[in-house]
């Protein structure tokens, strides 16, 4: 085992991964928890906003206005998983990895290659892995920022239509609600803050790869459920909708310091996504093991013994 | 204000679970008509309510509800006109959603929507008002989720959002069924208290004979996806759970062999 100063040393960095990878899983809990949809696009819009980013701040534009270069590419994504599923009638798991494939060629026709280096001593990228603290504190700032540009849309009349929807779409096309509208909008909003945050990470981590999204999704649902599991713990009835954003925030914190805490303890980084799919099917079942554990055949049988008369 | 000349639909046309669910249904009301239906299983009741709020197109004929030709409009945008009260309380609200914020859903029907708050102050108030003539106290947990609520309560809720914006016409499918005797009384007397003071035009399906009687001012009885008894006024005052039963074996040449019609 590694010296503990040297997992020390590496925590800051997971921090700074996790708030970057806390604006994916905000997109994922819009499609996942508010509009009840397994948006599984994600995987490929986050190498799309990697890679749109990365290639036009190589020529020469600015790099605030890759980033948002960026979030439309990631809009244009969830548009087409929208349109596959409310137009063309296609399952909505099917619908997402029809995109999800489609953006790997998309990404490499974008790139030109499979991965494309980026330089942060000869472009000034907003956040890098060689300055760790100023990382962090931009990326809480977005992370902020976005939460209270989420906290307002979700707030308006145009927000209660996308949480009607998700919730019960029957009632929301009673009360004149196009839900198939309302569909597309909250696809097209969660993949745009998913591309974004893959602008930011492929500055982070120097380079933008065609593979870098691969698992994202699954690290995007680790993120919502760790948060919602914790959040609920401390905040209980009080969580509300802020709250439940900013601790989807902290659960992809959480899981990149977990992650970097079993890659101390010896877990090569070949398993890491072993790890995560593991670490997800754990969270996803307690709720589920919980409730069988206090309601199931097996208690009331157990509970219920009458002797015959 | 209401039209429907001789609405046809057929489900699974073509396969073996072909069902001819309407045969032809023609009906007009008058404004402020409250016309109660019944009818046996599958005898049309509830699909003649989903024609016109538009769950699916029809196959043949026309729907016109207040002078304005329906029949091509997807569901959403019959909406502007409809007010809907379903049989299950879940499917009527949003249950992650608090009940005022329900009802701000309810007071945007028929009208865009934009990106102004979802709910204001000043419709709060009117809420608060609007809950407390439902006397189920819901106007002190205005703020509370509708998954939290009771069926009853939900129903009565689903009620004040479906007339919150005067509707054209309100749809009430069979909305007391899976409710106790008790409550189901209570969300009756309420529908019968809302449609009375907003003058509302108003079906409503129902299994109970007796509350086909007591309620409206019309009463239609359907079989086969058709119409086959339609009486109104003191001609309807007058009529009783026997004469109904006699009815149908007269016009339908069976007998209604439903024990949730005849015990309900």
């Amino acid at each position: 085992m590694k010296p503990i100063s040297a997992l020390f040393m590496a925590l800051p960095g997971s921090v700074a991964q996790g708030l970057i990878w806390g604006i994916l899983a905000i997109g994922v809990y819009i499609t996942y928890k508010i509009l009840d949809f397994a948006d599984l696009t994600v995987d490929g819009t986050l190498g799309t906003g990697g890679a749109v980013a990365v290639v036009l701040i190589i020529n020469g534009c600015p790099v605030p206005l890759a980033l948002v270069c960026a979030f439309f590419a990631g809009c244009l994504a969830g548009l087409a998983t929208g349109l596959l599923n409310t137009a063309l009638g296609i399952p909505a798991i099917l619908a997402g990895i029809l995109t999800q494939l489609a953006l790997y060629s998309v990404n490499l026709d974008i790139m030109g290659q499979a991965n494309t280096a980026i330089n942060v001593d000869k472009y000034p990228l907003v956040v890098s892995l060689r300055y760790i603290p100023s990382t962090i504190v931009k990326g809480a700032l977005f992370v902020a920022i976005i939460i209270a540009i989420l906290y307002w849309f979700f707030g308006t009349e145009y927000g209660f239509t996308i949480r009607a929807t998700g919730c019960n779409p029957n009632m929301a096309r009673a009360q004149g609600i196009n839900t198939k509208k309302s569909t597309v909008i909250a696809l097209v909003i969660s993949n745009g803050l998913v591309g974004l945050a893959g602008g930011l990470l492929a500055q982070y981590q120097g380079n933008s790869d065609v593979n870098m999204g691969r698992g994202a999704i699954v690290i995007g649902l680790a993120a919502v459920i760790i948060g919602e599991v914790l959040g609920e713990l401390i905040l209980g009835k009080h969580l509300n909708f802020v709250g439940r954003l900013a601790f989807t925030a902290v659960g992809a914190i959480i899981y990149y310091v977990v992650i970097q805490i079993v890659l101390w303890l010896g877990l090569s980084t070949q398993n890491t996504k072993l790890f995560s799919a593991i670490v997800v099917a754990i969270f996803l079942a307690v709720p589920y093991l919980r409730k069988n554990a206090k309601n199931s055949f097996k208690s009331a049988a157990k509970k219920g013994v009458v002797k015959d008369a | 204000m209401l039209e429907l000349n001789n609405v046809k639909k057929t489900f699974n046309l073509g396969t073996i679970n072909e069902k001819k669910a309407l045969t032809g249904v023609s009906l007009t009301l008058d404004e402020g008509d409250f016309v109660t239906i019944i009818g046996g299983n599958g005898a049309g009741k509830s699909t003649t309510l989903n024609a016109i709020a538009g769950v699916w197109p029809i196959d043949y004929g026309s729907i016109i509800i207040n002078g304005v030709n329906v029949t091509g409009l997807s569901e959403h945008r019959r909406a502007a006109f409809l007010g809907r009260v379903f049989q299950d309380p879940m499917t009527g609200t949003a249950a992650t959603m608090e009940i005022q914020e329900n009802l701000a859903l309810a007071a945007r029907r028929g009208q865009s929507r934009s990106l102004k708050w979802g709910i204001s102050r000043k419709e709060k108030a009117h809420y608060r008002e609007l809950l407390k003539t439902l006397d189920l106290g819901l106007e002190d947990r205005m703020t509370s989720k509708v998954g939290l609520l009771s069926g009853g309560q939900r129903q009565a809720l689903t009620l004040l959002m479906a007339t919150l914006r005067s509707p054209k016409l309100l749809l009430l499918d069979e909305h007391t069924a899976a409710l106790d005797p008790k409550t189901a009384a209570k969300v009756l007397e309420i529908s019968d208290k809302i449609i009375a003071d907003n003058h509302l035009t108003a079906m409503m399906v129902t299994h109970n004979m007796n509350d086909a009687i007591v309620h409206g001012n019309r009463l239609i009885m359907m079989n086969d996806g058709k119409i086959i008894y339609d009486v109104k006024g003191e001609e309807k005052k007058k009529l009783t759970v026997d004469d109904l039963l006699k009815k149908f074996e007269e016009v339908s040449g069976s007998s209604l062999n439903n024990d949730r019609m005849l015990l309900g």
